[in-house]
């Protein structure tokens, strides 16, 4: 009874997660996750091909409309301009450290937030009272708006990096533990029983055993977290920074320069996408291992 | 190891009537599932269901028991408490004298689907049977000559899902066998194999029965099989006296005669074939004519 309970309660939160900010992330990441013959498909050169035609296309109007006139430029400034805004800050050597400390800040936070998502996830979804004690107070933390924590970070933590790569760890953990507690709550029980038959102990069952059995699910899991840790990067340095892409931003709209701000919004984009990649090719890897 | 002698006294085991089952996966998975399962089951006030009633049974070391019975009579549950997975309501179970606490690893047991871990080859799935600390070096030879004996030297690298039913049920026994057991638990070991390769594991499991002689508790449908294999033969079902819902127990107790290797068209096998059958409910059609004078000893309960 307790049981069926518990197991609504987190098919609830998977979904509240899949609801959230990066919903559309959290679906595709499991739906690859289900289908390891579509995830483990090595990208060929036509599927390279046939995802840049809609970038050049918005590129290609871009420009038009930009030319036309239609929208003044301090509106919606020329790609080429950004472009040069880009190299511009580049050859003054604003562009590299802000990347560079951006995403230093990402990966840290990412890999903290992974780590106790894994660690926490995997001890509440495999024991009943450590679930039935931490998982509503896990729950009712996660409920907060991760934005609120700002400013008792700051307080805490100043203004330095730490309460930036704590903020981005906040926003890593939450995805990774919810898929990890809620799947290990679903691996196949007969092949515990057989871990179990053979001697395996907790400790051995959950890394021979249960980890194995959830790979997928975790590995969608690691990518909705990494998602969420740019979102909560730019969160955080927008909001208090003296570097980075969130600065950039932020500087530029004070500064009026529009073209910044499309060049540091590009470049979020680019180096999102570019991480994602990085983690689909460990995602293909772990697949092939694992399935 | 040595064969160990199985003593099941007054087993009996319920499980919840209605709903989800009484291990549920967490229990099982927090490892305290057997006794923990047992309360969520049959303790707080749920009716109950029983399957398994007063079991009393004493194989011997180094004895085959074959364990026949009609579908959801309660066989794998009767396994699964000697392989201490399940733990009895009421009664005990003692294996070489000592009571049975939790999973046994004296105990092997092969379950009724493969359940190989899908991630693994067969190579490696096999190796998980093998005894904790066993030296690698001396792993893999064991391995090696695991593959060999059921016959899946080719498939060593291949994942489950790229074998067939019957090398699976092949690769499941032998994780069970990589033990070295005291007792082998056997469900059903030879269900999904066509009738040929059926025979050749059948002479097989005799040969690693004398190789290294172990307790065997086997699970089978096929009376045939449960006649060439076993010393004795278990029936299990339902007391046609007691009320409905009361639990299987041991019907008869046949003991079959001669020694192994049998041969196979025995005629006293095809007399015991016949009462066996009709134990099941199956009415044989060849039956012989029911005469006093039956050589063949039979316990009946
Ligand atoms: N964990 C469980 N929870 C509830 N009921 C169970 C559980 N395990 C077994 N049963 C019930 O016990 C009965 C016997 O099941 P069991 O698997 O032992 O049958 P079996 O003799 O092995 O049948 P088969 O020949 O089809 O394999 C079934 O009615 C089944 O529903
Ligand atoms: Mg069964």
């Amino acid at each position: 009874m307790a049981d069926a309970e518990q197991d609504a309660v987190g098919r609830a939160i998977l979904v509240n997660a899949a609801a959230s900010s990066t919903g559309s992330e959290y679906l595709t990441g499991a739906s690859s996750g289900a289908l390891p013959a579509r995830a483990t498909r090595r990208p060929r050169a036509s599927t390279v091909l046939l995802g840049a035609i809609l970038p050049i296309a918005l590129l290609a109007v871009w420009q038009l409309i930009s030319e036309s006139g239609v929208i003044p430029s301090y509106r919606l400034p020329a790609p080429l301009t950004v472009w040069q805004a880009a190299i511009d800050l580049a050859q003054r050597g604003l562009l590299f450290p802000d990347i560079a400390i951006s995403t230093q800040r990402v990966l840290l936070g990412f890999v903290f937030g992974s780590i106790l998502g894994l660690v926490v996830g995997s001890i509440i979804g495999l024991s009943r009272w450590a679930s039935l004690l931490a998982a509503p107070t896990v729950g009712a933390f996660r409920a907060v708006p991760s934005l609120a924590w700002v400013p008792l970070l700051i307080l805490y933590l100043g203004i330095h990096e730490d309460s930036k790569v704590v903020l981005i760890t906040i926003g890593a953990f939450f995805p990774v533990y919810t898929t990890v507690s809620g799947a290990l709550s679903h691996v196949d029980r007969h092949l515990v029983e057989v871990g179990r038959a053979y001697g395996l102990g907790r400790l051995s069952l959950l890394a021979r055993v249960q980890l194995p059995a959830i790979i997928p699910t975790v590995v969608s899991g690691l990518r909705l977290a990494l998602a969420q840790s740019w979102l909560f990067l730019v969160a955080a340095e927008l909001i208090v920074s003296s570097l980075g892409l969130g600065y950039l931003l932020k500087e530029s709209q004070d500064n009026g320069r529009i073209d910044r701000l499309f060049a540091a919004i590009i470049l979020l984009g680019l180096l999102g996408k570019l991480t994602d990649t990085l983690i689909g090719f460990g995602e293909r890897y772990l697949l092939r291992r694992w399935t | 190891m040595p064969a160990l002698s199985v003593t099941l006294a007054g087993v009996s085991r319920s499980f919840a009537a209605s709903g989800r089952g009484g291990a549920s996966g967490r229990l099982a998975a927090s490892g305290r599932g057997a006794a923990s399962g047992r309360d969520a089951a049959s303790g707080r006030g749920g009716a109950t269901r029983r399957v398994l009633t007063n079991i009393d049974l004493d194989i011997r070391a180094g004895e085959i028991v074959a364990l026949i019975g009609a579908s959801g009579s309660g066989k794998s549950t009767l396994l699964r408490q000697v392989s201490g997975l399940d733990t009895p309501d009421v009664g005990s179970i003692q294996i070489d004298g000592t009571p049975l606490v939790g999973i046994d690893q004296r105990c092997a047991i092969a379950f009724q689907e493969p359940r190989l871990l899908p991630w693994r080859t067969i190579e490696s799935n096999i190796a998980l049977g093998l005894p904790r600390g066993t030296p690698k070096a001396d792993g893999a030879v064991r391995v090696g000559e695991l593959l060999h004996l059921v016959e899946l030297e080719g498939a060593r690298e291949l994942k489950p899902s790229q074998v067939s039913g019957g090398m699976a049920q092949r690769a499941s026994l032998a994780r069970a066998l990589a033990r070295g057991p005291g007792v082998l638990v056997l469900d059903e070991p030879f269900g999904a194999l066509d009738a040929l390769t059926r025979l050749t594991m059948q002479d097989l499991l005799l040969e690693v029965h004398s190789a290294e002689p172990a307790t065997i508790l086997l699970v089978t449908h096929d009376v045939d099989e449960a006649l060439y294999l076993s010393d004795r033969v278990v029936l299990l079902g339902d007391d046609p006296e007691a009320p409905q819902g009361s639990g299987s127990g041991i019907r008869r107790i046949l003991s079959v005669p001669g020694s192994r290797p049998r041969d196979r068209a025995d005629a006293t096998l095809a007399l015991l074939r016949a009462e066996l059958l009709d134990g099941l409910g199956v009415s044989s059609h060849h039956r012989p004519a029911p005469s006093p004078s039956t050589t063949v000893r039979l316990d009946s309960f």
